[in-house]
């Protein structure tokens, strides 16, 4: 067999955090009963007008920005236009002649490795509805509370070469954009979703080989898959002396195939042309100065700052800032309760451990900083005992409970009445005869059998430090 | 440019409709006509004139993003042909 190369490009659309739709002031909160997020514009009904939603312009300039991109000071929307049910217009409202970002990049490392992932520009859009067949009726039912939605399209050069460098390439931009706070890119939610553009060809060849397209993938471990496995159907084609037909597929990840769903012969004709109901956009130095100057902190320097302001290990940093919800609820709680290893560790082991049982990511953390401010000062001021703090915990991860009324309403604090302890411990001694021999006699582990009767006896609610003092005092 | 028959065919099913031979005919001569006029705009020499999208020297129109509608769905609805759970029903759709 000859060596092949895959080269892949991606689309990326990514939902916009703004209160509102991209042209009217209809809520952009995901789910809602159907058609209930909104009006007469964004339902498309005649004789509306869009007004631009300024915020819509600063993000997409602030991921530009971000991405090392030329912004287009002078830019402007298109008319998309097709007919299809969850466009209400017959149209979606885009940018083809003037997108506002062009022309940047963003660095990958994948096995050591570091590399720049071109952008060949970033354009302004909206959302489109949802479609539900209905079988009873045999109709298609339609949701318009996503239409309208602002979305950003990055498009990539296909500079990438393999599934790894495409997921470590959507895991910068999915954390680029959460750290501006430019979208939430819950991907679940699909406000992160990528077109793949793959094309295989001989190693050395000069030209691209014919390229396919699937649409609308929003996991990552599908997106792996799925260039995976289009790059193998590929390559199989070329190998039988097959040829490439350029076409849409879709991703099956049950059946791990893709499926063509149009080919050319029905190519879309777009009949893009100037959007005549928005007035162009002209954006002047001294904004594109102002935006510049509110950019954020960004992952890398946040890393950084970390290991100096908070003392923490690289490798804690890297896991935190890995989640801007992570890196936020770090930040928070640290400035309630000090203690940032004692913080980064609650993160790192129990969250994580937790969220990997509920199969959950870090962005549905619902816990608040406060709670766990809260559990690390009871921890601190010898309150609870780590066994129970773990318990606790798990109740805050899943209720965001208060886990000082928590502790006190199930009685789980340490007895620190160091007469209550001594008689129990007395009572162990009675009643264990053996080991306290034992122990006289050299055995150091007997101890160990003793302090664990007495938690036992006292529920877990005890100071370890403290009934091991007491036992040799005792004994 | 002329118009060919498979232009009007072509125009015709991307803007979903059906003409008859006569009003395809009127279309072919329509379209031929603003296309003469085209040619004649080709003439001129536009090299270093910015296209022109818009009439009005007008620039940055935009709203704040502030939620100001609150959900209307009887009355978007009821300027729906047909609607079934709070959806606008269309015949039935699949790519």
């Amino acid at each position: 067999m000859k060596s092949y190369e895959t080269v892949i490009g991606l689309e990326v659309h990514a939902e916009l955090a703004t209160k509102t739709k991209i042209f009217c002031g209809c809520t952009t909160q995901f789910g809602g009963e159907p058609n209930t997020h909104c009006c007469p514009v964004c339902t498309g009904m005649p004789g509306t007008l869009p007004v631009l939603n300024k915020k819509v312009v600063e993000f997409a300039i602030a991921a530009g920005l971000a991405a090392n991109c030329t912004i287009t000071q002078h830019c402007k929307f298109d008319r998309k236009n097709y007919f299809y049910p969850d466009l209400p217009k017959a149209y979606q409202v885009s940018q083809l002649y003037l997108p506002i970002c062009r022309g940047g990049g963003i660095e990958i490392e994948t096995g050591g490795e570091k590399k720049i992932v071109g952008i060949h520009e970033i354009h302004m859009e909206e959302d489109a509805g949802k479609l539900v067949h209905d079988p009873w009726e045999d109709c298609t039912l339609v949701d318009y509370n996503r239409c309208g939605v602002p979305l950003i399209e990055i498009v990539s050069e296909p500079d990438m070469r393999s599934a790894d460098e495409v997921i470590a390439y959507l895991e910068k931009l999915k954390l680029i954009l959460q750290y501006l706070g430019v979208s939430d890119c819950k991907m679940q939610e699909g406000s992160l979703r990528a077109d793949i553009n793959l094309s295989v060809r001989e190693v050395g060849a000069k030209e691209f080989g014919i390229r396919t397209e699937m649409k609308n993938m929003n996991s990552f471990k599908a997106i792996a898959r799925a260039v995976e496995g289009e790059r193998k159907r590929q390559i199989e084609l070329l190998e039988y002396g097959k040829v490439i037909v350029q076409e849409t597929r879709r991703w099956d990840d049950n059946k791990d195939t893709s499926f063509a769903m149009r080919s050319k012969e029905d190519a879309q004709d777009y009949r893009y042309f100037p959007e005549p109901d928005l007035v162009p956009i002209e954006i002047s130095d001294e904004w594109l100065e102002e935006i510049k100057n509110r950019q954020p902190e960004l992952r890398d320097e946040k890393m950084l700052r970390y290991e100096t302001e908070y003392d923490i290990p690289a490798y804690d940093a890297d896991i935190i800032t890995g989640s801007k919800k992570l890196a936020d609820i770090f930040e928070e709680t640290v400035a309630l309760c000090g203690k940032p290893k004692e913080v980064s560790n609650w993160l790192m082991v129990e969250t994580m451990r937790l969220l990997k049982e509920a199969e959950m990511e870090p962005e549905n953390i619902e816990f608040s900083a406060a709670n766990l401010a809260r559990l690390v000062g009871l921890i601190y001021d010898g309150k609870i005992n780590r066994t129970v703090a773990k318990e606790v915990f798990e109740e805050i991860f899943k209720s965001d409970i208060d886990p000082v009324q928590y502790v006190e309403k199930k009685g789980l604090s340490m007895v620190s009445d160091e007469g209550i302890l001594r008689s129990v411990i007395e009572k162990i001694i009675a009643a264990n005869p053996a080991s306290v021999n034992d122990y006289r006699n050299g055995k150091e582990k007997a101890l160990g059998f003793l302090v664990g009767q007495t938690m036992k006896e006292m529920k877990g609610k005890a100071d370890p430090g403290l009934i091991n003092r007491i036992l040799k005092d005792l004994l | 440019m002329t118009i060919t028959d498979e232009t009007i065919h072509y125009v015709a099913a991307l803007a979903k409709l059906e003409l008859s031979g006569e009003e395809k005919e009127k279309a072919k001569k329509d379209l031929g006509s603003i296309l003469a006029y085209m040619d004649t705009m080709n003439e001129l020499d536009t090299e270093h004139i910015e296209p022109m999208s818009h009439v009005f020297p007008i620039r940055n129109v935009f709203r704040e993003d502030v939620v100001a509608n609150g959900p209307d769905r009887d009355i978007l609805l009821s300027n729906a042909p047909a609607s079934k759970d709070g959806c606008f029903m269309v015949p039935k759709t699949v790519e």
